[in-house]
């Protein structure tokens, strides 16, 4: 229970200090936005166009805005050296990245939220069908779960906005490619059966993604 | 006096550091009795920061053992960590969070139990209970290490680690800091200082070590040496190339 405890006052105090802020999801929202209604306006609202592209719009826009929230994950706790002053405390080294993980997730599920109606609006899609809400929470969760080990990485670096993605696209990409399959065919009516391949292969990445950065967050944030 | 059959507040032996190639802390032994309060001078490179990140669990040796209270602390971080306090010239504090949500928060990571009335306690103590409401970034940098000190002795506890906390400090804003370190605890807690003021450090403390290249060049009583003596054994300690 402490462990849950404790991570989860970790997730309290990035929500409190976006809440105060609105740094991440303003911004990031703003970005996922103009993403969406620039793809728009390339493509066309043909529906042979949009069913075409429509998935990957949706990915591009939800992988970048992902990234940019990424980025600042462990900026607030390379301010000030909070970093250290948690490394010194009583919580475990996993504690803190549960906590950070679920920060991000959190986050990025607002983003997403406020992103898919425009979205379905704009490009007349169908996105209120489980298959699609169930991949995109799979997706964010994965994404999440190796982008927060990334982030920590990246903080360190003197051009970690560039760092990041580098590093973070190629080892999320499997997950990023399933997604975009299985958004595919549950935006064209897909039934669970049709989406059910892709989502254990997105499944069984977040398995492997948040086991291996839970394990080795430890030698990624003490010196 | 010390008893005998008490572990040590600190038992540091063969400790070794090195960032990539470059040793910083080059075969430490170090032993702190219970109460005992011992700063470490050194000049810039010497590896005081890297030791007292050593000794709060910040930074990983890369070889020797260190005991915290009789535990070592590759098996017994967690409990090695509600045992001490760390303050640096880094204040640990989120700019954007008050200084309440800030304690609150380590509050609950060192799981306090009522955490609001000890909150009020430690900010009484740093004589910060009237901005303790404010966002930590709009506060001067003597108020915000004020604060930081009242989150290092939240947990009350029984060791404190001090890296130069008294950088970019007015002498009014040192006199509270000192006091909050020294005087809840009533001269029971065990101290390690880093600071470049010599003389201040060796008034403050019983024992002082000069580090130089990552290893102990000198370790001495601090009541030994006058101010000329002493400023005479920094110059020679940290003259010599270890």
């Amino acid at each position: 229970m402490s462990f849950w405890r404790k991570a989860l006052a970790v997730t309290w105090k990035d929500a409190l200090t976006e809440l105060r802020t609105r740094e991440v999801v303003f911004t990031v929202l703003v970005f996922a936005l103009l993403v969406i209604v620039i793809f728009n306006f390339a493509f066309g609202t043909t529906q042979e166009a949009v069913a075409l592209v429509g998935p990957g719009i949706l990915w591009v826009t939800f992988a970048f805005s992902g990234v940019l929230s990424l980025n600042r994950a462990f900026v607030a706790e390379k301010d000030g050296g909070c970093l250290e002053g948690l490394l010194a405390a009583p919580i475990s080294r996993e504690a803190i990245y549960v906590g950070k993980m679920l920060g991000s997730l959190l986050f990025l599920v607002v983003i997403e939220a406020i992103s898919l109606p425009i979205f379905a609006f704009l490009l007349n899609l169908p996105v209120a069908s489980g298959p699609l809400l169930v991949t995109t929470l799979l997706a964010t969760i994965g994404f999440v779960a190796v982008g927060t080990l990334f982030s920590a990485l990246s903080v360190n670096t003197r051009a970690r906005e560039m760092v990041l993605p580098i590093l973070f696209l190629p080892v999320v990409a499997p997950v990023i490619i399933s997604a975009v399959k299985a958004s595919g065919l549950a935006l064209s009516g897909g039934s669970w059966g049709d989406v059910g391949g892709w989502l254990e292969i997105i499944g069984a990445f977040d398995v492997v993604f948040v086991v291996v950065s839970y394990l080795i967050f430890n030698y990624v944030v003490e010196e | 006096m010390v008893n005998a059959a008490a572990p040590r507040a600190i038992e540091v032996s063969g400790l070794t550091k090195v960032y990539g190639d470059h040793p910083a802390l080059r075969g430490i032994d170090l032993r702190i009795d219970t109460g005992e309060s011992v700063v470490i001078f050194g000049p810039n490179g010497a590896g005081k920061t890297t030791l007292i990140k050593a000794l709060a669990t910040i930074a990983r040796p890369t070889s020797g053992r260190i005991l915290i209270d009789g535990l070592d602390l590759k098996d017994r971080a967690e409990d090695v960590r509600r045992r001490i306090g760390v303050v640096s010239h880094f204040t640990y504090l989120y700019g954007n969070l008050t200084g309440y949500e800030n304690l609150d928060f380590y509050a609950r990571v060192y799981d306090i139990p009522r955490r609001g009335e000890r909150i009020r306690e430690v900010a009484a103590l740093v004589e910060m209970t009237s901005r303790l409401h404010d966002r930590v970034a709009s506060l001067s940098r003597g108020m915000q290490q004020r604060l930081s000190i009242a989150r290092a002795v939240l947990h009350s506890p029984s060791i404190m680690l001090l890296d130069e906390p008294e950088t970019g400090l007015d002498q009014r804003a040192i006199q509270i800091v000192w006091s909050a370190i020294r005087g809840e605890a009533n001269g029971r807690r065990t101290l390690v200082l880093t600071t470049h003021d010599l003389e201040r450090g060796s008034a403050l403390c019983d024992r002082l070590v000069i580090l130089n290249r990552g290893r102990i060049a000198y370790e001495g009583a601090t009541c030994d040496l006058d101010a000329d003596r002493l400023r005479q054994v920094y110059e020679s300690s940290t003259a010599v190339r270890a």
